[in-house]
Formats: C-alpha cells, structure tokens, sequence
C-alpha cells in the first residue's frame, strides 16, 4: 500500500530487508551456536568422556527440572509479565507431595522404621498433591494479578516468600525424612523405554519423558493453538486484546496457573530424582528460569518468545555445568558464563529488532 | 436538536435519537440525534470535549446513554458491550492503533474470530492458519484493499500500513456500519492519502463509513455529510459540497451561536 506509491521507497526496502534478514538470522540462531559450541569446545577436550550417551541423559535429566519451569514462565513472560515465585512453588509442591506420601503409606511408627505397607497409594497420591500445590500457587498468582491490578513482579515476590517460608514451616528447614524409597527406585529411575543403541543402552525414566512431553505439548500449544495466540496477543498489546473481546483476565489466570502446574511438577521430580524434597536447594531457580527465556529470545517486555528457544536457553547452563565438572574445573565458572551471555544474548535481540521495527 | 432532521429517511442504517450521557456533574451528551444511511460517508467533527469519543461509545456499546435510543436495522436495539454491536455488523477501527503489533496481519485480522481445524485437533484449539490466510487475500481482493506482506509481523510496517491492517480487519467483519475514530490521527501525509482512499472504497463497496476527525481538509476531501458537534450537542449540519472549511470551523467553536454569546457574559473564570 504505502511502498508503491511513494518513489524511491521500494529500493530502500529491499536492502534494508536484506540487512534485517541477516541480522534477524545471526541473533535468532545465536544462542543454538553458543549450545553447539559448548557441545563442541568440550567434546574436543574431553572426547568420550563428555560425549557419550550416558552423559548425555545425565544432562537431559538434570536439566529437566529446569526445563519444565523455564517452558512455564515463558508463557508468562510472552504476555508481558513475571513469575519470580516458581522456584519456592517447586520446592512447596516437592514438601507437600513428600509430606502427603508420607502420612499415607503407613503409621508414623513403620514410616520411622522404613516401612511403608501403604506406599502403592501414598507415592501416586503424594504426586498428585504436590503438582496440585503447583497449580493452586499458580492460580493464585494469576487470580491476585488479574483481580487486584498488581503487578506480577510484586505478586509473585510475595508468593515466593509465602511458598518458601511455608515449605520451611512444614518441614522445620530441613530436607524431609523417611519418604518411601520406592519413590526414587520404582518410579524415578524406572527404565519406562529402553533400547541399545551401539555398545551403548539408552534408558528412558519417567521424568525425561514427562519432561519431553511436557515441551512437545508446550511447543505445539504456543504455536500452534488459539490458546498460544492469545497469549502472543496479550503480551502484544492487551487493550487490543480486550476490544476483540478476548477474556485477558481469563487467559492471564490460565497462563499462571500452567506456570505453577509446571513448576508443582517439577517439584515432584525432586522426589522421583533424589528420593527427598530439599528445601535447600532451587532458591535461584526462578532467576535461572527467566535467565533461559530471555537467552531463548522471549522479550520481558511480551509478544516475543519460542518454546524452542526456552529448551536451548536452558540447556546451555546445564550443559556448562556437566562439561566443567567433567573437565575438573570449579562448576562455578557457571554462574559467571551464564551472566555473560545472558547480557550479550539480549544485547544483539535488541540489535536486531531495532534494526527489524518500525514502531 | 438541528440536524438530522431533514425527511428523517426511513431507510437509515443506524440512528440515535435524544442520546444523553452525564458524568457526575459533567453532561457530555444532551440530546444527540445523529443517523448512518446506506452509501454514504458521514462525518461526525468537533473540537475536544464535544462528546464525540463519548458519542462513539454509546453507539458502538462500550457505553450505555442514560436517556434516548438506538434503532438499527429498523428495530430498536440496546448494544450491551462492544462484542454485541461488532456482532451485528458494526466494527470500529480505534485512533490508537488498536492492533497486536507482534502479531502479522492475517493474525490481526482473524484475532478473537479464529478459526480452528476440524476434527479433534480443532477441539484442542490448533488454528487452521491456510484457511484464514486464504480467506483474508480472497475477501481483501474482493474489497479491492492492498494490504501489504500479510504474514509480516506489524512492528515491521510502517503507521500507515499499520492503519491499512486495522481498517481492512473493520472492513473484512463489518457487515452494516464501519466507524472511525481519528484514523489518520497518526500518519504522515501519504499515508494519510492512502487511509482516505481506503475509506472512500469501503463507502463504494456498499457499507457506511461514520468518520470522526478534527482534521478538515480530510473531511472535506472523504465526507459526503459532515455532522457538527459541540458541547454535547449537534449544532449543524453540512454539506461538504457547498459549505466551507471556515463554517465548519465556526460551527464546531460555537463563533456565530447564541449559546456562546451568552456563556461569554455570564462565565466569570
């Protein structure tokens, strides 16, 4: 419309087009490059040591808490908010579902002596309370930012320290005790898919597949679905949501509470993995989470954002992690790299879409 | 009270009779009436605080009047929201660009009105994409609207085609009434020009365009009738043809009314 009919016009486009493309496709493949250079820096020092299968599905599985919050708080983040408190709503949702497996698989007598005549019930129903925690937190979340007009930078700073300081209460600070240890051998590490591959055995558990499941689910739904769009939308520009008569509130209340869901079972898979619910742990979950959406290209300020991007950003610490262990360097070096390119990852996304935006 | 008096043709397409809407203290509306018939291209001017923004709500349903009517289609209706007018036919195209910017046009378009897949994967919400793409470039062809890259996210167009996205999104749903308020507010000149013959086109294809500015050489240049408010009330009406940018002016400013001379003696500020 407006091209045609203004001279000079379409040339100046079409090399601006070009230069935006390419920019476009440095960034956007920026923070894969950054996970295969990872692969590849540390496959070349540590050869097999590193790249092996059974390291692989280490760093599947120790990314897939991570994950499962990071796919969560990207719907969130896509529509123009934050939720800080998933980190304690995981490590709520882990006490609840131990507390709960607990109590129901015996009396407090045969729990102490490690007896659990009741477990067959108890870890199925502990499970459930726990993702249920999740998705309450989350509700909750989504209910005090679209009722109360807060922010939900405050809200969910509040919820976090509710969730964690009760997580506390409940178990006096420390790592539960006495919970069934079927829940970590029978379940957790449950070869649900085996097969060999080579000389080598690739077993799937429970929580890599929930966990590739979930992002499968995730993925499709962001891209794919009404469900997804509206999201975009929301992000984008809600008063134009609302004048297409789009219930806002109603989507935002659902997108928090898939972020608690998330996150409640995540905090499941603490149980099924380390066979306990730590409250110690997971405390800069959150920061971590958000740090791998935004490394994935979600914009904080909504409307932007991939599940594939999230899956990258959050491989990348874990992937770190593993190969400077594994290189016998401090795996603090972690925290520092993560920083970095945290802030060089949203330098060049601002890049781009300055050069990309007419607005 | 003066305007839209003449014959009071029947055939209106939308009419509002003695519309009053007061806010506390403040009557923003006394007593409009104001009609849309078939063809034409009315516009509805006056300065700020007239009551036309006001005016728009009530009719579109954003708003309820505390006292007058709305007959549309010949039956007399109450719009209960703005989803309940859209659902008649009637669509407005907002000042502000009410568009999802990260979103590409066919998006825009189709936003709250998509359509899904048939079948189980459409009971779980998946878009069926190739059909509202599809139906966007046959209904746009037919409408004979350009509406550049339609599957570029609007961030990368410019205001004016921004605009064309927003308008071409009334056109394509506006089966009785589209109304526009300010829709060259924000545009340079040629795309203001390209925003104008947009209108004139929606106006050939058979639907009423009701087009509020304060800007008037375009009203000049688009309306067909030029409807003036002032003060919550309408004070003239005018015939583009015959009437000059200066009576309009004196019309909306109130400069030859009564009412003004006797707020000028009595309003000791």
């Amino acid at each position: 419309m407006v091209g045609e009919s203004i001279p000079g016009v379409g040339t100046m486009e079409s090399e601006g087009k070009a230069r935006r493309t390419l920019i476009g496709s440095l960034s956007s493949s920026f923070t894969l490059l950054i996970l295969l250079a990872l692969v590849a820096v540390f496959g070349l020092l540590q050869g097999t040591r590193f790249l092996n299968l059974g390291n692989a599905q280490d760093i599947v599985l120790n990314a897939s808490q991570l994950l499962l919050i990071t796919v969560g708080v990207t719907f969130v983040i896509i529509t123009a908010g934050i939720d800080l408190s998933v980190g304690a709503v995981l490590v709520l949702s882990a006490v609840i579902a131990a507390k709960t497996m607990i109590w129901l698989s015996g009396t407090p007598e045969q729990v102490r002596a490690y007896e659990f005549p009741n477990q067959n019930v108890g870890i199925p129903v502990g499970l459930v309370a726990g993702i249920l925690t999740g998705l309450v937190c989350g509700l909750v979340n989504g209910l005090l930012v679209t009722r109360l007009k807060l922010p939900s930078f405050i809200v969910t700073l509040g919820t976090l320290g509710v969730a964690l300081g009760a997580a506390r209460l409940i178990t006096g600070g420390t790592t539960v005790p006495n919970v069934p240890q079927a829940v970590q051998r029978d379940v957790g590490l449950r070869e649900l898919v085996g097969f060999d591959l080579g000389s080598a055995h690739v077993r799937l558990t429970p929580p890599m597949l929930v966990t590739a499941l979930v992002v499968v689910v995730a993925w499709l739904t962001l891209s794919r679905t009404r469900f997804g769009r509206y999201t975009f939308a929301i992000g984008s520009n809600a008063a134009a949501a609302r004048r297409v008569g789009i219930n806002v509130d109603r989507h935002l209340l659902k997108v928090y509470g898939l972020s608690g869901l998330l996150a409640g079972v995540a905090g499941g898979f603490d149980l099924l993995r380390f066979g306990t619910a730590s409250v110690g742990t997971h405390d800069s979950d959150n920061l971590a989470a958000i740090s791998a959406a935004v490394i994935g290209g979600t914009s904080l300020f909504g409307g932007l954002g991939s599940i594939g991007g999230s899956v990258i950003g959050a491989f990348i610490p874990a992937v770190l992690r593993n190969g400077l262990v594994i290189s016998r360097v401090q795996p603090f070096w972690q925290e520092i790299l993560i920083g970095a390119i945290l802030i060089l990852a949203v330098y060049l996304d601002q890049r781009r879409r300055r050069t990309e935006e007419r607005m | 009270m003066i305007g839209a008096k003449n014959g009071g043709s029947s055939e209106a397409v939308l009419r509002a009779v003695g519309i009053e809407k007061q806010f506390g203290p403040v009557r923003a509306l006394q007593g409009v009436d104001f009609e849309v018939r078939p063809g034409e291209i009315v516009a509805l001017i006056g300065d700020n605080g007239a009551g036309k923004s006001t005016f728009i709500n009530v009719l579109t349903g954003v708003l309820s009047p505390d006292a007058g009517e709305i007959v549309f289609d010949g039956k007399r209706v109450r719009f209960a929201s703005p989803q309940d007018s859209r659902a008649r036919g009637i669509e407005t195209v907002y000042q502000d660009l009410a568009v999802a910017p990260h979103l590409d046009a066919v998006a825009n378009i189709f936003l709250g009105r998509e359509y899904r897949m048939t079948g189980p994967l459409g009971a779980l919400g998946f878009l069926d994409r190739d059909r509202m793409r599809r139906e966007t470039e046959e209904q746009l062809r037919a409408l004979r609207v350009r509406v550049p890259g339609l599957d570029r996210r609007l961030v990368t167009l410019s205001g004016g085609q921004r605009q064309g996205v927003a308008v071409a999104r009334a056109v394509m749903w506006a089966s009785k009434v589209v109304i526009m308020d300010e829709p060259t507010a924000a545009l340079g000149v040629a795309q203001t020009e390209q925003v104008l013959d947009l209108i004139r086109q929606v106006r050939n294809n058979g639907i009423p365009v009701v087009f509020i500015s304060h800007n008037m050489p375009h009203v000049f240049s688009v309306a067909d009738r030029i409807v003036v408010l002032r003060l919550g009330e309408v004070v003239a009406e005018l015939d583009p043809k015959r009437a000059e940018i200066n009576d309009a002016v004196a019309a909306m400013t109130g400069a030859e009314t009564r009412a003004e001379r006797a707020e000028g003696a009595t309003g000791g500020r």
